[in-house]
């Protein structure tokens, strides 16, 4: 994993001087608050509904044990007790005091973590797969490039007030965990013979608009990538709107212009500035992709994983449910739910994030991740470690078997704390997690994504959840939309609006309708929500879902 | 023929603390909803929201938000408002806390 070289300290350490002075200023009355918003956004620092929030970047969602042990500290210290982990596999905590923050940023400087870019119109945390380096099918580790895009946008002069936020997304497997196609740029590695190189997605995004990202190049070779993408931005950052928020985002640039024109544009800046490129970034890439060098990985047999499987029916469906196949044949990559039945997704206590560090400590190198699905993983662990890891999640609450099953929910913090919230995203993921629960249907409905927003905005993903769910203010009331069919994955889709919106306490019963309606058209067990979906459309869902009132009427 | 003022009251955050608060009758700030002054006259409501603007060093993110007059005092009306005088529905957490009632 990467280590902070001594630039990455110094600059970090003299941004959190900066800020600490800054918010002294504040206080103090020199600086009004028009002037000081930019400052603390620039430093992750929001103004919620019943409080500030601070955002920390987690760079492509890799901790270390002493950084997942500093932010239980955090969330112990200056908060209520827990953090909360977002879709972009950052952390948000939710209750922080202004005159604390300076002390917050200094500790995580202590563990070589910030808050910085992770607000305003510049380049925020670059994303991966939560797989990456472990998974089995990726063609290779994206988070050496991604730490190098890292190094590259903070605090870029040209792309510190860029017309919009942009989002960078980058996946090592053609399995796309990372969502690259709702991102503003999506990296995904191929491989052309031997050559490694990039396909490269352009003009993605959710949101107001939600748009699939197009291919901008098929095929860009690895050392050429950061022109590329300087060249990109650049171009948005000289053509794209600044008349409109709304209309602010590269994927209405290129929508706008048309991928050719946009296109064209890039490649005549790419040609002009590559030469500049001579080459030390490739020398700084070879660095960082030594420190990101796999682990010594045990060489333990797996009779005893094996054995365990036959003897022990909850270790077996846990097994199932939320292990994926590691690239060395003797390990796994364990997911462990933080969304337990009822709980919020995305939070974890203190203590359970304590927990993670010393399991990782203990059977996983060390290394953690978080999910952009807001679960948290151990990438490598030894298949003979998986009954105690098992055990011990147990005894702690966090053996949930539900990873990619109904309750595996994707929500933003909608109006229970986000000022721009338009609804509450969080009671209805609570709710149907619980209700499926009782209803005992959760492991027949089987392989699901449930996505939920509590605004346009779309942080919780809707647009591409096989049922998303959007909560909107109609006349002072909560009311939320149901699209149906999008996918987040390598077929990706925008679901399609299913028809009139729900009260707040319809929604279960309508998303249990459409539930219904699967169980009972679907080809076999082995069909999928989706896979149904695709197979005969919307029809017999919306019918499911409005045909009673329709009835009624 | 104009509209029908709907009523206001003055709402923010603490600066310091991030917390909820309410513009009294006497220009002090409350926790509490109830003991914010009800304006009925938009006028009037433009000039409190001015002052209240001024006090930059101790609040932020001042605004008017619509208001009812209920039996301990004002009430909001939209549901935004009402989540703001408790908190968050996930936990007890914000005004509803034991320590903040």
């Amino acid at each position: 994993m990467y280590n902070y070289s001594d630039f990455d300290e110094a600059f970090v350490r003299t941004r959190a001087a900066q800020f600490r002075a800054q918010v002294e200023r504040r206080l103090d009355g020199s600086l009004t608050e028009d002037e000081f918003r930019p400052l603390r956004l620039m430093n992750g620092v929001y103004l919620q509904l019943h409080a500030y929030m601070l955002r920390v970047a987690i760079p492509y969602g890799t901790l270390r044990a002493d950084q997942m042990r500093q932010l239980a500290h955090i969330a112990e210290t200056y908060d209520k007790g827990y953090g909360h982990f977002t879709t972009r596999q950052n952390i948000q905590f939710n209750w922080p005091k202004l005159t604390d923050i300076p002390d917050i940023i200094d500790a995580l400087a202590d563990v070589q973590m910030h808050a910085i870019q992770t607000s305003g119109n510049t380049i925020r945390n670059v994303t991966t797969d939560a797989f990456a380096g472990a998974a089995a099918d990726e063609v290779a580790d994206p988070r050496p490039v991604a730490e190098l895009i890292r190094q590259w946008s903070t605090d870029h002069a040209e792309f510190q007030f860029l017309p919009r936020k942009f989002k960078i997304a980058i996946t090592g497997s053609a399995e796309d965990r990372a969502v690259i196609r709702a991102h503003d740029v999506g990296l995904e590695l191929v491989k052309r013979g031997d050559e490694i190189g990039f396909k490269v997605l352009v003009g993605g995004g959710l949101g107001r608009t939600p748009m699939l990202a197009p291919v901008i190049r098929e095929f860009l070779p690895k050392a050429d990538l950061l022109p590329y993408l300087e060249a990109i931005v650049s171009t948005y950052n000289l053509m794209g709107r600044r008349d409109n928020k709304y209309k602010a985002r590269i994927k209405i640039t290129v929508f706008e212009n048309g991928l050719d024109t946009f296109r064209a544009a890039v490649e005549e800046e790419f040609a002009r500035i590559r030469p500049a490129f001579s080459g030390v970034d490739q020398d700084v890439l070879a660095g960082i992709e030594a420190q990101f060098a796999p682990p010594a990985f045990k060489n333990t047999p797996v009779e005893f994983y094996e054995k365990s499987l036959e003897v022990d029916p909850l270790f077996k469906t846990w097994a199932k449910q939320n292990l994926a196949a590691h690239k060395v044949e003797n390990h796994a990559i364990v997911t462990v739910s933080i969304k337990e039945h009822g709980a919020t997704p995305g939070d974890a206590s203190a203590d359970q994030m304590r927990l993670l560090a010393d399991l990782a400590d203990r059977y996983g190198y060390g290394e953690l991740r978080i999910s952009h699905e807001q679960n948290v993983v151990l990438p490598h662990v030894a298949k003979a470690d998986l009954p105690a890891i098992h055990a011990e999640l147990l005894r702690a609450g966090l053996a949930t078997a539900n990873v990619g099953l109904i309750s595996d929910i994707i929500a933003c913090p909608g109006m229970d704390y986000c000022a721009l919230a338009t609804a509450r995203a969080i009671p209805v993921a609570q709710e149907i997690a619980t209700h499926f629960k009782a209803l005992g249907l959760e492991e027949e409905i089987g392989g699901i994504k449930i996505k939920i927003s509590g605004c346009i905005n779309a942080c919780g993903h809707h647009h591409v959840g096989h049922i998303g769910i959007l909560g909107l203010d109609r006349a002072g009331v909560e009311n939320y939309q149901i699209t149906l069919g999008g996918d987040a994955g390598p077929l990706a889709a925008i679901g399609e609006r299913a028809g009139p919106g729900f009260a707040y306490d319809e929604v279960v019963p309508a998303i249990e309708r459409i539930l219904r309606a699967y169980l009972a058209i679907r080809a076999d067990r082995e069909e999928t929500f989706i896979e149904t979906f695709r197979r005969l459309g919307p029809a017999p869902f919306k019918e499911a879902l409005y045909s009673e009132a329709r009835d009624a009427a | 023929m104009s509209r029908k003022f709907t009523p206001k009251v003055v709402t923010a955050n603490d600066l310091r603390e991030g917390c909820v608060i309410y513009m009294t009758e006497t220009g002090s700030w409350s926790m509490h909803h109830h003991e914010a002054e009800l304006i009925e006259d938009e006028a009037i409501a433009e000039l409190r929201l001015l002052k209240a603007l001024g006090q930059g060093d101790r609040i932020v993110g001042a605004y008017l938000a619509d208001a009812k007059p209920g039996l301990k005092g004002p009430e909001p009306i939209h549901f935004r408002e009402v989540f703001r005088t408790r908190g968050p529905s996930n936990y007890a957490h914000g005004k509803q806390e034991a320590a903040n009632v």
